[in-house]
């Protein structure tokens, strides 16, 4: 178990870095959702991993750290906030600039640069 | 006053949601009225509070008396005290500036302004380290909907930017967290150092690099070098009192810093002493150097002021690195001379923009400013102070942190690369000075006369430089006993 879930946490985690090291605010946006779910589970398994655990004493023989389930759950509540304004940022920021690039202009490529100045000369 | 250390808290709270209720939301001017009297309100309470932590030593506050380390605890000690005190003054000055009609731009200015100040006083008064993280947020999400307050191009732009990297910081910060309990198991911060002590091999690894990814969130927070990019653009953008108030936010990462690098990873920590030490020292140094490139490459003085933020960000940086009593002692009376300086510098910066029609504070000749002189004589004075001239407040802070090294390596670098950006800001704020004041088209702008609410805002800041002077006594006596007691633990 301990496997599936630190690969889980892991492979989150780096699509959501690839993500929002991307261009687009909507990749950007993506990735940092895929973050915060990477980092719920991280902060789920830090009051260790525990089958048939209830966090209440006296529900069952073994119990689990009732701690990091509160903290998950304030987590989720900020990490949902954030989102839902990141979003909205995002429209607005495409609403303003004209176009989705985090810079707020698309950077032209080399290429098309050369071609332009070919058919001018 | 049993009660004491959670009204920085509540009482920002509370007006923030006061404000947003029926018989305040519709008209601006009781809202005004309402917010300046409680940030009025909140200056005598953090005033109290600082008395009391000085005379009554270290006040705890126990949530729902559920006893530590299990329950939540407020921690008022002399450090978190003053810094709600200089919160507390710099956000009654931005306000006052606001009423003048910056909070007419947009939507919700007073309650956001709230809300803001209660995520920074819960950051400096909390003792444990997940309501950092709670209180963090708090402020971080006042900040991005008051940094696009009155919208426009700029802000969008420059506010995608700080939004994005401060999600991904909260994340780092999270992640932090979890290996931090996962192995300490507690999130109580004077409990994390006890228990810091007693680690194995394979633990202190984790806690390690628990603890250095906090010092990225938090170098994220003060603009310390490789993350600090984004801040120029971002407090220029800004409207002026929310730039004035952001002055303060990067000092909730030095605080940060401060607290957990020597409380949790102080001397104490056996294996984990000071393990941010070998990284403060190379980066305090280049940003200061970067921040001083930037003031000589700023092309106008909003971005100046931005840089000088990151200069003053250095400087505390480098107290911090020095990790001694007396180094942290400058810091301390540095970190408040350089808050509110700054926070005046940005309404001066908007006072001249306002004057000076397109040309806006860029440093290009453009027409006369028609209250060249009052304005001129504020922005000597803020320069005075900025720069370390002697009798002003920046003199004194720049020469405890200089008195403050210990043998010759540490005394050469601090001093060459100090005394160095000083002269650089001083050569880049004359020029800047002879072109917004001096050098003009000579047509003159019409205005309407300055207001009387930004002025007086503005010397309510720009005092404090003199005064810090006056009562420097007390006021070192003040932070010396609040380092000590931050490098003797508790």
């Amino acid at each position: 178990m301990e496997e599936v879930y630190a690969l889980c946490v892991g492979v989150l985690t780096t699509c959501g870095l690839f993500l929002t090291l991307r261009a687009r605010t909507f990749s950007v946006v993506m990735g940092l959702t895929l973050l915060s779910y990477a980092v719920n589970l991280f902060l789920f398994s830090s009051g260790r991993l525990k089958l048939d655990g209830a966090a209440v004493l006296g529900q069952s023989s073994s119990y689990s750290d009732p701690l990091p389930q509160a903290l998950v759950l304030t987590a989720i509540v900020i990490g949902f906030a954030m989102t839902a304004f990141v979003v909205i940022l995002a429209m607005r920021s495409r609403a303003d600039q004209g176009n989705d690039h985090v810079d707020g202009n698309i950077p032209s490529a080399p290429e098309t640069k050369q071609r332009h100045y070919r058919r001018k000369g | 006053m049993q009660h004491l250390p959670i009204l920085p808290i509540l009482l920002p709270l509370l007006a923030g949601v006061f404000l947003l209720l029926p018989p305040l939301t519709q008209s601006i001017e009781r809202q005004r009225v309402v917010a300046v009297l409680s940030s009025v309100v909140l200056v005598f309470i953090a005033a109290l509070l600082l008395l009391a932590s000085d005379q009554q030593g270290t006040q705890l506050y126990i949530l729902g008396d559920w006893q530590p380390p299990y329950g939540i605890v407020l921690v008022a000690d002399r450090l978190s005290t003053i810094m709600v005190l200089l919160t507390a003054i710099l956000a009654l000055a931005a306000q006052l500036y606001a009423c003048a009609g910056d909070d007419r731009k947009g939507m919700y200015f007073h309650p956001l302004f709230m809300f803001q100040i209660m995520g920074i006083n819960g950051a400096f008064l909390t003792g444990d380290i997940f309501n950092l993280f709670v209180f963090f947020e708090i402020l971080l999400i006042a900040s991005y909907a008051l940094l696009v307050h009155g919208g426009g191009k700029q802000k969008t732009k420059a506010s995608v930017h700080y939004v994005t990297l401060n999600l991904i910081g909260s994340s780092i910060f999270l992640f932090a967290l979890g290996m931090l309990y996962g192995t300490l198991g507690s999130l109580n911060i004077a409990d994390m150092a006890i228990r810091v002590r007693a680690l194995s091999a394979e633990e202190q690894a984790i806690v390690k690099a628990g603890g250095l990814m906090l010092l990225v969130v938090f170098g994220l927070k003060a603009a310390m070098l490789p993350l600090n990019f984004w801040l120029p653009r971002t407090y220029a953008a800004a409207n002026a009192p929310v730039a004035a108030l952001f002055a303060i936010m990067t000092k909730v990462g030095i605080y940060s810093i401060l607290r957990i690098h020597t409380t949790i990873f102080g001397d104490g920590a056996g294996e984990l002493a000071n393990i941010a030490l070998p990284w403060l020292w190379p980066l305090s140094l280049l940003t200061l150097a970067i921040g001083t490139i930037g003031v000589l490459a700023s092309p106008s003085l909003r971005l100046t002021t931005a840089n000088l933020v990151i200069i003053s960000v250095g400087t505390l940086l480098l107290a911090i690195a020095l990790h001694n009593e007396q180094a942290t002692s400058a810091a301390l009376y540095y970190m408040v001379h350089s808050t509110l300086i700054a926070g005046a510098l940005f309404l001066i910066a908007d006072m001249v923009t306002a004057e000076r029609g397109k040309a806006a504070d860029r440093y290009v000749v453009a027409r006369q400013m028609k209250h060249a002189k009052p304005i001129g004589i504020l922005f000597f004075i803020a320069v005075l102070a900025v720069i370390g001239m002697p009798p002003l407040s920046g003199f004194i802070g720049k020469t405890l942190l200089l008195q403050a090294t210990q043998g010759w390596v540490e005394t050469s670098w601090v001093w060459s690369f100090v005394l160095l950006s000083s002269l650089a800001v001083l050569i880049s704020l004359s020029r800047a000075g002879t072109t917004l004041f001096w050098r003009h088209s000579g047509e003159r702008g019409s205005q309407d006369k300055l207001s009387p609410l930004k002025l007086s805002a503005v010397y309510l800041l720009l005092a404090a430089s003199p005064l810090l002077v006056i009562f420097g006594g007390p006021v070192t006596e003040f932070t010396q006993a609040a380092a000590a007691e931050l490098h003797g633990g508790q």
